[in-house]
């Protein structure tokens, strides 16, 4: 097996990778044998550590890469392609807000204003608590019922001011996803 | 027999039908009619004869496509089948409707598909955000296989056939059926030159058919119902029925399963209810962010990819975006133009770069920093994004709305500059 190797910038510390778990391995087998090459299992990959981890480190792309025998660089590559590959640590859920044309034209932006000061972040950060990450989406393709947005696995349609206001709270009832 | 073969069996107030409801509904007479002897010939004809048109935004014949797969008795040439659900495109929401509604229609479109072309294997390239379609389609292909209807010698015609549901990861570009095959390969999903073909080097360089979830969901109706049938559905030219959808501020947005032919006005009037009180309409995309904007002069046009396309648009996903005359023309192109400048792959220089200029000047229109010579650039960009100047269709896509929005709305693009603000607001 490649043992890859890469030196973060910062520190210069020379990063390897993780162990994969258990359960990550089992996962990306499967996937494995949907599939005729190594290679195309990677963003699948990527999916399956994010779930357990919650993003993708440094060590886990090594790790990732290492199993799968593809370049670290072309992995990397991969991942930076793809909106919902997460590269830095997110909160415990993700909130995707759609920003496109039929929500905006339904008033998006207002709702999205009562979002950020309800959760104290705007788009890109994390809420104090790690619970809310917030990310612009393309059209999450539920126009007839804009503005829309998914928080975790859930979608949440005609959405307004109020209720936003009504929603938080539930949602973090609800706990983690 | 039918006048709604694609939705008859959707109701979102309940779950989708699961196999058995599916079958005794009717479903998979399509497939059993392979069972009974129909050759990938006689198929393909008839998908010909039927005159169904790719229903994911080109509207290239669906059989014409699938005729380009090299001809072969070797059926140890693998072959592939894809569907392409990353439906991603600004204001369109048909493909959800399907998947969620009524899965098993898809997969004996697929199933239809894959025996014509002789594929063996299938994926389903499904938007990684749709985990609703997700979990619906993994029920029905878990049901299917259980029942035979996937898997080795299916329907007992000696055919093998199965399905591997991929799901993405948010990337408006792998709708660009080339990209797409690059991304299920494990690759960054940036498009691939034409020639070669899918139809002859796609996945893994092997032949492939890459068709939208609606195009396969025709499939079922044309095999259980025959081709005459099929036609006495459309008129103006287009043959079957088309999902078109309304969004912006109508009284009862939606998505509806309506013959071709059918005029804009009775799909945003009669079925959409009409503007909301308060609301006239400005201009509408006819489908999607990628068309050209038409105007309430428009509205008598039937929805036939002919009539649409000689008002200049194009008919594209059938789902219609509403701008109304409370909000800001420019606004609405500038937010589409924001979509496309972060969706670009990056790969060649006139979108990489271009777009990313005119997002950067309607966000300078909008906060009052803009100029007459910013509003030219934007003209000079509808012929340097344009069709023929750029890899793929993306930036082109972009042109449409731009370029027809420069020339119907020159004052309100004016007066962004003139007020040094957005005059809505």
């Amino acid at each position: 097996m490649q043992q890859h190797v890469i030196a973060s910038s910062s520190t210069n510390a020379r990063l390897r990778a993780r162990d994969l778990t258990a359960e990550e391995i089992a996962e990306i087998e499967h996937e494995l044998t949907l599939y005729p090459t190594k290679q195309a299992v990677g963003l699948e990959a990527l999916k399956i550590v994010q779930r357990h981890q919650g993003w993708v480190s440094d060590e886990s792309m090594l790790a990732i890469a290492d199993y799968l025998s593809v370049p670290v660089s072309e992995l990397e590559g991969v991942a930076t392609f793809f909106n919902l590959i997460f590269r830095r640590p997110v909160g415990d859920k993700v909130i995707l807000f759609c920003d496109s044309v039929s929500c905006w034209i339904m008033g998006c932006d207002k709702v999205k204003k009562r979002l950020s000061e309800h959760l104290g972040i705007d788009y890109g950060e994390t809420s104090a608590g790690g619970e809310y990450t917030l990310i612009p989406v393309p059209c999450l393709g539920d126009c007839d019922k804009a503005p829309v947005m998914m928080v975790g696995e859930k979608m949440h349609r005609n959405l307004s001011c109020e209720s936003i206001d009504s929603l938080l709270p539930l949602s973090n009832a609800e706990g983690s996803k | 027999m039918t006048d709604r073969p694609l939705t008859k069996n959707i109701d979102l107030s309940r779950g989708a039908l699961s196999l058995k409801e599916y079958v005794a509904a009717g479903g998979y007479a399509g497939a059993r009619a392979i069972a009974n002897g129909l050759e990938p010939s006689d198929v393909l004809e008839r998908v010909k004869n039927s005159g169904l048109k790719g229903r994911g935004g080109a509207g290239f014949p669906t059989g014409l496509k699938w005729s380009f797969v090299p001809k072969s008795d070797d059926v140890s040439i693998q072959r592939y089948l894809v569907v392409n659900a990353d439906e991603m495109e600004p204001g369109t929401f048909k493909d959800r409707m399907l998947m969620e509604g009524d899965p098993h229609l898809l997969i004996e479109g697929m199933i239809i598909a894959a025996y014509t072309i002789q594929a063996t294997r299938a994926f389903i390239f499904l938007r990684g955000e749709y985990f609703d379609a997700e979990r619906s389609i993994a029920k029905a292909i878990a049901e299917a296989r259980d029942s035979g209807y996937l898997g080795r010698d299916i329907f007992g015609t000696g055919f093998d056939f199965d399905i591997v549901l991929h799901t993405s990861a948010g990337r408006y570009i792998c709708g660009e059926e080339t990209a797409l095959l690059n991304a299920l390969e494990g690759k960054r999903a940036n498009p691939r030159a034409k020639p070669p073909f899918p139809q002859v080097s796609g996945l893994w360089g092997k032949p492939t058919i890459v068709n939208n979830v609606e195009t396969l969901c025709n499939l079922p109706g044309i095999l259980a119902y025959g081709v005459e049938w099929y036609q006495s559905l459309g008129s103006g030219g287009d043959f079957g029925t088309k999902l078109f959808g309304v969004s912006g501020r109508v009284n009862t947005p939606g998505c509806w399963e309506l013959p071709f032919g059918v005029s804009i006005r009775e799909v945003i009037e009669g079925y959409g209810g009409g503007m909301q009180e308060g609301y006239a309409l400005k201009a509408f995309l006819p489908g999607g962010g990628s068309t050209d904007f038409l105007t309430p002069e428009h509205l008598d046009t039937p929805l036939t990819y002919t009539a649409i396309g000689e008002l200049g648009s194009r008919l594209a996903t059938g789902t219609m975006i509403l701008l109304d005359d409370k909000t800001c023309p420019v606004g609405m192109i500038g937010n589409l133009m924001k979509f496309f400048a972060h969706e670009s792959c990056g790969f060649c220089t006139p979108c990489r770069d271009g777009l990313p200029w005119v997002d950067t000047i309607f966000r300078d229109l909008e906060s009052g920093k803009g100029s007459f010579k910013d509003i030219d650039v934007l003209k000079d960009h509808v012929g340097y994004l344009g069709p023929g100047r750029t890899f793929c269709a993306l930036a082109p896509g972009a042109t449409a709305p731009l370029g027809s929005g420069l020339r119907l709305f020159a004052d309100e693009f004016a007066a962004h500059v003139s007020g040094a603000k957005c005059p809505y607001h």
